[in-house]
């Protein structure tokens, strides 16, 4: 584990020193101040200087107060010195920020990674119809998917609905593992200056005709071009391809919407989704219990 | 305690007044924006989806104005009133205060304007870009020639401890500000930072818990050491506790910014050495609270009587309770729960409710008949139900936010039997919605104790004088 070069090497040496003068320098200050400073003033008499009538007594320092302070100022010499603290000196006891995380991961997973090494034994389809595990697998995705799929799994605009049954990449238990471990990347081309504006209404009209409804350009017109610059990735039919995230555009089920001014938008600008990798987040395991929640909410 | 005034020099009291009236305006503003923002979140579709209003560009807004704005305007009022008062000689370079006084609102409107157009340098407490960093620095450098200028003139033989105080905030506000606002400029709008990664977040948070320490404790302390005894007619307890107090405080306070980054990149030993003297600190810290309170003692009927002692008595009570709970969240295991939860909100707002603005709130209320002449408030009854309400919107704000805070602390660090975690984030927001709006309640209490003030400090200056003589200084 190499350390953070916060400082050149001469500092550590200049802020042991600044440290030291700052504590032993109050601990000589409560010294100094615990006799009188001038032993013709009686203790609880006024000092005899008087600013705008205000006037300061002789009192001494609190008892109770001094050992309070001369506690503090023995914890922390004794705490710099058990933990890292002079200069970028190790502590006695050895202890690092690092060390701790690093002791307190392999306390769970010796604790947690047992539970689901054995779920990781059963298929997914098995998991997905026992209610504790579904239970442990909707707390991850609570944890790590609602932000963008919602707490419920329906899907936000951009963020695909999980309960549908209508899956972009596949929905058995490998891809959804595969989507799930190695994320996602949708990609859909700008096609706004090679359609032009007449085609993309055009090609909209073709697409909206594809779930039976009507647009405002010509849909017959529109299908010519779909075919040349559609099709290689949505199909022929428009039914998509699953290989490439292609989505299917005839089952009325919309990412970003299926208005006629959405899908125009989507002609003209393209689209990026990403569903990140959660490979370096989630064990195997945990993908494995995961893809079954997942599994569950359409099967 | 009655020092005859055969001699009294003619006082400077323009700059004072100017500064005194617009404590309250800036409290009014500050607070309200406070108010607001609470309510935002609450209910957020309180930014009615303009980017001016949106909570991340008012909350800056807030903490300028009730900081700089309302703090600033009543640590300057006082600052001048004290310092020529304590010294026996009228103001150092009186046409440079007013270019102060001018300056500072300056500074303040456009905080104001450019703030909510989402101009800011995203570093916490110190947002304002690099043209009115420089405004800033030579207005606080004016302020510093007169406020040192004047003692350097005067006609005691020694200095008051309230002006140790003032100056030390002065000095070390100077420096704090002008070194972490080092930045390079891009356009007359945006610039970096000369720091950069953990070195950055390092001086940005020795700057920031020194604002804390310098400009919200450091220079309090400077008027509570001034209208505390004079208030309550009584000498200050101890002569020695003030000076181990003051030079412990400003000695220790430099090393406690790094408590903000436990657990982060900073390295370990700059994490050891901000908590251990967070906790050596509390000592130096109640010096204050015990020498103030003390200062009452043979007099404490006038708790009962006075609602000004009233609220410079409770302002030092929660001083003491929040410099009690700064150092304990410090401490790493505490910090780990509190760290980032609403608990931190509530331990700020105990100090800049409860310990700034009530002892600022108490040292104008009794300066300003002192200034215009008058025997006391034109109401001083409505200045004890500016009390309770102060007091009761404080109470509400800090104690919801601990329930809201650890609440939030516990409910993210709860793991099931299966090791994930019982809670999301949602469920934990969830959770904390009740007492957002107590919250938001408490903040209202407050702000409309400031509405009294106004209207009660509006009549004072503008009746006819009470007592006949405007040079009748409390001696």
């Amino acid at each position: 584990m190499t350390g953070i070069d916060f400082t050149a090497g001469w500092v550590n040496g200049w802020i042991i020193t600044i440290v030291l003068i700052n504590l032993l320098g109050c601990l000589w200050l409560l010294w100094w101040t615990r006799k009188r400073p001038d032993d013709t003033i009686k203790e609880g008499e006024s000092m005899g200087h008087s600013f705008d009538g205000i006037e300061e007594l002789n009192n001494p320092l609190p008892h109770w107060w001094l050992n309070l302070f001369y506690f503090t100022i023995a914890f922390a010499l004794i705490y710099l010195t058990l933990y890292p603290g002079w200069g970028d000196a190790k502590g006695v006891l050895g202890w690092t920020s690092v060390g701790q995380w690093e002791t307190e991961v392999e306390k769970a997973e010796n604790r947690y990674d047992r539970l689901f090494e054995e779920y990781a034994q059963h298929s997914v389809e098995k998991l997905a119809t026992q209610e504790e595990v579904v239970k442990t697998g909707q707390r991850l995705f609570g944890n790590n998917c609602a932000i963008c799929h919602g707490s419920d799994a329906r899907g936000n605009v951009g963020y695909p609905n999980l309960t549908d049954g209508d899956w972009l990449y596949g929905g058995t238990p490998e891809k959804i593992k595969e989507t799930l471990t190695n994320g996602r990347g949708g990609m859909m081309p700008a096609l706004g200056a090679a359609l032009g504006e007449d085609g993309t209404k055009n090609v909209a009209a073709y697409v909206l005709s594809l779930s039976g409804r009507q647009g405002s350009g010509d849909a017959e017109a529109g299908k010519e071009k779909f075919n040349m610059m559609c099709a290689a990735c949505h199909g022929p039919d428009g039914k998509g391809n699953q290989m490439l995230g292609a989505p299917n555009l005839t089952d009325d089920v919309w990412l970003y919407g299926g208005t006629e001014a959405t899908i125009i938008e989507t002609l003209n600008n393209g689209r990026q989704g990403k569903m990140p990798s959660f490979k370096d987040q989630l064990s195997p395991e945990k993908i494995h219990v995961l893809a079954a929640y997942v599994y569950s909410l359409s099967n | 305690m009655s020092n005859s005034q055969a001699a009294t020099p003619q006082y400077e009291y323009g700059v004072v007044k100017q500064f005194a009236v617009m404590t309250v305006i800036w409290g009014i503003v500050g607070m309200a924006v406070g108010v607001f923002i609470a309510a935002q979140l609450a209910f957020p579709a309180l930014n009615f989806d303009l980017p001016w209003l949106t909570y991340s560009r008012l909350r800056p807004l807030h903490t300028n104005a009730v900081i700089f704005a309302f703090g600033g305007c009543a640590l300057m009022a006082t600052s001048f009133y004290v310092v020529q008062r304590t010294n026996q000689t009228t103001l150092f370079a009186p046409a440079l205060a007013k270019f102060v006084f001018w300056g500072w609102q300056l500074v303040i409107l456009l905080a104001a304007v450019t703030l909510p157009l989402g101009i800011s340098t995203a570093k916490e407490y110190a947002e304002l870009e690099w043209p009115i960093d420089i405004l800033i620095a030579v207005v606080w450098v004016a302020y510093a020639v007169v406020f040192f200028g004047t003692i350097a003139k005067r006609t005691t033989s020694h200095i008051y401890v309230a002006n140790w105080f003032y100056g030390a905030f002065i000095i070390t506000v100077a420096l704090l500000h002008i070194v972490n606002s080092l930045a390079i400029p891009v356009t007359l709008t945006k610039s970096y930072s000369v720091y950069a990664g953990a070195m950055d977040a390092m001086v940005q948070w020795w700057y920031g818990h020194n604002a804390v320490g310098f400009f919200l404790t450091a220079g309090f302390l400077g008027m509570m050491y001034y209208f505390v005894p004079k208030q309550a007619g009584r000498p200050v307890y101890s002569y020695r506790l003030s000076i181990v107090h003051f030079w412990a405080l400003i000695s220790v306070y430099m090393w406690a910014g790094p408590h903000h980054l436990h657990y982060t990149a900073l390295p370990d030993w700059a994490q050891s050495i901000g908590m251990v003297f967070s906790l050596v600190l509390l000592a130096p810290s109640w010096g204050g609270m015990i020498n103030g309170i003390m200062t009452l003692s043979g007099a404490w009927e006038k708790l009962r009587d006075d609602p000004v002692i009233r609220f410079l008595i409770v302002a030092l009570s929660f001083y003491g309770m929040s410099t009690f709970e700064g150092p304990m969240m410090s401490i790493k295991t505490v910090n780990a729960l509190s760290h980032y939860t609403d608990w931190t909100i509530g331990h700020v707002h105990s100090g800049a409710l409860g310990w700034v603005a009530m002892i600022s709130i108490g040292s104008i209320y009794a300066l300003i008949p002192w200034l215009y002449g008058k025997k006391e408030m034109y109401n001083v009854g409505l200045v004890n139900t500016h009390f309770w309400l102060a007091t009761i919107g404080t109470v509400l704000y800090i104690a919801s936010m601990w329930v809201s805070g650890i609440s939030q602390g516990l409910m993210w660090r709860a793991v099931n039997d299966d090791g994930t975690l019982t809670y999301t984030f949602v469920e934990a927001l969830k959770a904390t919605y009740p007492y957002y709006i107590v919250r938001m309640i408490g903040g209202l209490v407050f702000l409309s104790g400031m509405f009294l003030m106004a209207y009660n400090v509006f009549k004072t200056m503008s009746n006819p004088a009470t007592s006949g003589n405007t040079a009748a200084q409390p001696a």
